[in-house]
């Protein structure tokens, strides 16, 4: 995926030497990963490994122990209230489970920073709200159901549609096949590609569902025991002569990663 | 473990549960006092608060008037004091029972609420998911309940102390042959302007505790429905818990004045 997305030389998004522990388990020891403008980076490793505390830590929602968290070159670690919020406009996510305000129609889900951040009046915001679901595949008729009225392949479209709404510069996506039927699923990695290359933004993915690394990810990097031990463009996985990522992509019980994490 | 720990472990807990209480308090507060604020959520939830909650406080404020009153006229009656029953149930209602019942009734309905709508938004990622919408879950989803819980009690307050009386009005021209309107001219000599004040600065102050408890437990709330459910209990019995407390605060710091 190319076509770059703002000025200036360096990665979009890059973490240095994060570190995290909760309580006395280490989760993250020393994560360094950067990702250039307008492409698409997937973080693979398995179940506890750290990938959902890395992309929380990225996007913002938790703080690291040690170790920055920079966005065009500027460290936003400690970055908080009116900055920080400035900052998430920059943002968009689509969270595992769409994570929709089950309270607001779809259409307020999906407007829901034009109408609360930005202040768009709400015939406008509607609109825009409307054509960011025809993106997605849903049409008006979707717009004043609530979430729980929708399926789960609907809500997942739902959630892409609110986090790409406002046109953000970096798309981050917690593990998007999840939960979906195989069908659905693809749909969902359809989906991705088509909105990171029409945006021209960064994407960042986590994820252990192989099919869906391949098809959104540009590059792919694997996170295991805290740390990344290996990185390299999609089309090299196969190749990658790395034993964590061989056991991984082939999903084999037995070799150097060990199960019980 | 020894019990010297025990204590020590517990009041070291009590400490550390206290601050973060007290520093939740600040950042809603401070959210709810300065822009941008969600007036579109404060209304909401002042119906959902208030409007909803005006047929449990009645019902409750009606039941008490009348019970009270009849204990009274018991008790009165061992020294000849009947006739001052009115009175006796306007001040118990207005200083006291107005206040706390109402807090009590919006501690089990509000709370109770609140913390479990917020711990489902905690435990879907709904929270997470207004932080990534530029938006902070303190101003959106906290001050607006602070803010409608402080304004809506004390209103409350002032329906249930004129239900309440009314309850006692009621028992006592039905059954114990008082005069009407000549109880409810007792009643309003009678009242000053304090007894019902020092009941609505109370009520003010529970209703902070309830919108409070209710917001902290569900904010923090972990561990999937099972937190649900130990929030929102959490949220009841410490918000009635501080209800009591502060209610004996606030009566002994009013009582010298």
């Amino acid at each position: 995926m190319t076509g770059p997305m703002g000025t200036g030389a360096g990665p979009k998004l890059e973490l240095r030497g994060v570190k995290k522990r909760f309580g006395g388990k280490v989760v993250l020891d020393g994560v360094d990963i950067a990702v250039e403008r307008g492409r698409s980076l997937v973080i693979i490793g398995g179940s506890g490994q750290g990938k959902s505390v890395t992309l929380k830590i990225a996007i913002g929602l938790m703080r690291p122990d040690a170790g920055k968290v920079l966005v065009d070159g500027r460290d936003v670690t400690r970055l908080g209230g009116a900055a920080r919020r400035a900052l998430a406009t920059q943002f968009g996510m689509l969270f595992q489970g769409a994570a929709l305000f089950d309270s607001l129609s779809v259409w307020e889900n999906v407007a829901f920073r034009l109408v609360n951040a930005d202040r768009v009046k709400r015939p406008e915001a509607r609109a825009r709200a409307v054509a960011a679901l025809g993106r997605v595949g849903l049409g008006p008729e979707v717009a004043d159901l609530y979430p729980g009225e929708l399926s789960g392949g609907m809500q997942k479209r739902v959630g892409l549609a609110r986090a790409v709404a406002a046109e953000p510069a970096i798309l981050f996506f917690d593990e998007p096949t999840t939960g979906l039927d195989p069908i659905n699923a693809d749909m969902i990695n359809d989906l991705i590609v088509e909105q990171v290359q029409r945006l021209g933004c960064t994407a960042v993915s986590i994820t252990h569902d192989m099919v869906s690394a391949r098809k959104i990810g540009d590059e792919i990097a694997m996170l295991h025991n805290g740390q990344i031990v290996w990185r390299g463009p999609t089309a090299e996985i196969d190749d990658s002569g790395n034993p964590y990522v061989d056991q991984f992509i082939h999903g084999r019980a037995t070799g150097p990663i060990t199960g019980g994490a | 473990m020894n019990p010297v720990q025990a204590v020590g472990r517990s009041t070291l807990g009590m400490a550390r549960t206290a601050g973060a209480v007290a520093l939740f308090a600040g950042r809603g507060v401070a959210a709810a006092l300065t822009p941008p604020l969600f007036l579109g959520q404060l209304w909401r939830q002042l119906a959902q608060i208030g409007y909803f909650s005006l047929p449990v406080v009645g019902l409750t404020a009606v039941f008490t008037g009348a019970a009270l009153a009849l204990n009274i006229y018991t008790g009165g009656g061992r020294f000849n004091a009947e006739q001052i029953m009115p009175q006796i149930v306007a001040l118990g209602i207005t200083r006291e029972l107005g206040p706390v019942l109402a807090a009590l009734m919006l501690a089990g309905r509000v709370s109770a609420a609140i913390a479990a709508e917020i711990g489902a938004m905690r435990a879907t990622e709904q929270i997470d998911a207004l932080r990534t919408l530029s938006t902070d879950p303190f101003r959106y989803l906290v001050a607006p309940r602070l803010a409608a819980a402080v304004i809506v009690l004390p209103l409350l307050t002032v329906v249930a102390d004129i239900i309440g009386i009314a309850g006692g009005w009621s028992v006592a021209v039905a059954s114990l042959n008082f005069n009407g309107a000549l109880y409810v001219k007792n009643t309003w000599d009678f009242l000053q302007s304090w007894d019902v004040v020092s009941g609505l600065i109370k009520s003010a102050v529970f209703g902070f505790i309830v919108a409070l408890m209710g917001c902290y437990h569900g904010y923090n709330a972990t561990g999937g429905a099972r937190g649900v459910g130990r929030a929102t209990t959490h949220a009841v019995v410490s918000a009635a818990i501080l209800i009591f407390a502060s209610d004996y605060l606030l009566t002994s710091v009013f009582s010298h004045k």
